[in-house]
């Protein structure tokens, strides 16, 4: 059925059971809005020079928009920031691949389950909504430090 | 699962078989057989056949430009255009055909009165010592171009709030229509709560301090009996692809002496008497407020849609679909976890009904009932500020029309069983 290629055990566990959820300690902080539904995210990164040492967020929404949020925190926490930015344009060009794409699963692990949701175009903002996020509040962390490479 | 009710007990249906035929796309079948259930029509409606056939032939015979042409694409194309208002006229009862300008949606309509207004001399100018009364349920496009002209003008926006069972909270309708209020501007019908507002009240007060009264009957003129005259509003708007009409065109009722009193807002083509490079008169209304070439062929597609809806009748419609939202409430209330946002019961309800299911977003609701083929509205409906009132993030909202059958409101139930298996 095709409902199951979007709603995949791995993102209805995640939904479940959200990682890393809830507002700590972060270097910049973004709030973003998907205003076609409602969704919402607050959404903190720390970085510890290029290190990417904590993404928290507060987020209401779809399983999608919540699930995928998950993920980030997952894929992103201890990578470089020029390492996670690799994971975050991947995760994007996958989800608008329209369906065609698989996502490598070397560097999207666990995001690879939202291929599915790329079909949906609805849907896709709801997967990109914490990535968008994350994004944002990376780039302001970013601009605060004086000088760091990635 | 629940027993579905037999269908015979529902008194007051149309009958849907003969009225489904007339509308193609309810043939519909999706996702590897299963029938459309088309439960958005708070959104927008479907189209008949008669519809449909009337813009062919429209641009099959007759298209012109409307208005002072003088060969004969031209006058048919004038005749049908001004044919439509005519009928618009009598479905609203309009005391006159004059009173009736069209725009493009019902968006366009209240902002037309919001810029009459902001720009109109005494005594109807809304100014900084003006104040713009709405309420916590209007529909977006009841809200921002108030809110615009208030940001302009320096008026005060006020608005009644609402009660915990989705009504408007008339309490402190003596302090918020004052001597200094000059419009006071609300929807006859909620989009999202379902509800149907006490007119009468909120008129005879608007009414005793001189105050303009709008009325937004977008959900109201696809469903039941809209008589202007008897509502005593000095504008309705309302628009006509939620009556089985074309989008692309919306109505604009305003009473007579209003409309040669109030300035036009756009300039161009059609609105004018006399042109100088200097300076410009006016024509009368309504053309007064068309500048440019109209929607010529979607206001003859809606003079069709109210010609079908006259020919099923507006009391038989309003009476089919208080049936059928008696019995949707009834079984939706039957689903654990489900909430209602707005009137538990039909009365003074319309066929608009929003809900929660649990923690389960509306986003997913929508989806699993999607692959059911069961299309339904998630979000919040363009209406925010009744999802704030009532602490959620969005609602699902089923909504129904003359073609909607208790079997149809049987399949969302069992729909949304099945939503909350999927995500349990």
């Amino acid at each position: 059925m095709k409902l199951d290629s979007m709603y995949q055990d791995i993102i209805l566990d995640h939904y479940r059971n959200p990682h890393g959820k809830g507002l700590r300690e972060g270097d910049a902080e973004v709030h973003h809005v998907n205003p076609t539904c409602g969704d919402e995210i607050t959404l903190r990164v720390k970085l510890d020079g290029s290190k990417v040492t904590d993404v928290s967020y507060e987020s209401q929404g779809c399983s999608i928009s919540q699930a995928s949020a998950s993920v980030l925190n997952d894929l992103v926490v201890g990578k470089t920031v020029g390492e996670a930015q690799a994971v975050q344009e991947a995760f994007l060009e996958l989800m608008q691949s329209k369906g065609q794409g698989e996502g490598d699963e070397e560097v999207l692990e666990d995001a690879v389950a939202f291929a599915g949701v790329s079909k949906y175009p609805a849907r896709v903002k709801c997967a990109l909504l914490s990535w968008m996020a994350w994004k944002d509040a990376t780039a302001k962390a970013l601009a605060q430090q004086p000088a760091v490479n990635d | 699962m629940t027993h579905a009710h037999e269908p015979s007990v529902l008194s007051g249906l149309l009958d849907t078989d003969a009225i489904r035929k007339d509308f193609p796309v309810l043939q519909r079948v999706l996702h590897d057989g299963k029938p459309l259930v088309y439960l958005d029509n708070a959104a927008t409606s479907q189209k008949p056949r008669q519809v449909l056939e009337a813009l062919t032939a429209y641009y099959e015979r007759h298209n012109a430009n409307v208005h002072r042409g003088v060969h004969v694409l031209a006058e048919e194309a004038t005749a049908l255009y001004e044919g439509a208002r005519d009928k618009v006229a009598a479905f609203v009862n309009a005391p006159s055909r004059n009173e009736v300008i069209f725009t493009k949606n019902a968006s366009e309509s209240l902002n037309l009165v919001a810029n009459m207004l902001g720009w109109a001399d005494e005594p109807y100018r809304v100014d900084a010592d003006s104040e713009i009364v709405i309420t916590e349920m209007e529909h977006h496009s009841n809200i921002v171009p108030w809110q615009l002209l208030s940001q302009r003008t320096g008026a005060k926006l006020k608005w009644f709030g609402l009660t915990d069972e989705g009504r408007l909270d008339l309490s402190n309708i003596d302090e918020l229509i004052t001597e200094k209020t000059k419009v006071v501007s609300f929807t006859l019908v909620s989009n999202l709560l379902g509800t149907i507002n006490p007119v009468e009240t909120i008129v005879r007060k608007a009414q005793s301090v001189g105050a303009l009264v709008v009325i937004d009957a977008s959900q109201a003129a696809p469903h039941m009996v809209l008589d202007v005259q008897a509502l005593e509003a000095d504008f309705v708007a309302f628009t006509g692809h939620k009556m089985l009409a074309p989008t692309g065109i919306g109505v604009l009722w305003g009473r007579q002496e209003l409309l040669e009193d109030l300035p036009p807002f756009l300039g161009g083509g059609e609105m004018i008497e006399t042109v100088t490079m200097g300076s410009s008169t006016y024509a009368p209304a309504p053309h007064k407020f068309e500048a440019g070439t109209p929607p010529i062929a979607q206001a003859v597609g809606l003079g069709a849609a109210i010609d079908y809806l006259q020919g099923v009748g507006m009391e038989k419609i309003a009476a089919h679909e208080h049936a059928i939202t008696a019995y949707a409430v009834e079984r939706l209330l039957e689903v654990p976890d489900l909430r209602i946002i707005g009137p538990r019961t039909a009365v003074d309800r319309g066929a608009a009904i929003s809900f929660t299911l649990g923690d389960i977003h509306p986003h997913d609701v929508g989806q699993v009932l999607d692959e059911q083929g069961i299309a339904v509205r998630v979000g919040h409906h363009c209406a925010r500020p009744v999802c704030l009132r009532y602490g959620i993030p969005a609602t699902t909202r089923a909504s129904f029309y003359l073609y909607s059958t208790p079997g149809e409101v049987d399949a969302l139930i069992d729909g949304l069983h099945h939503v909350r298996n999927f995500f349990g």
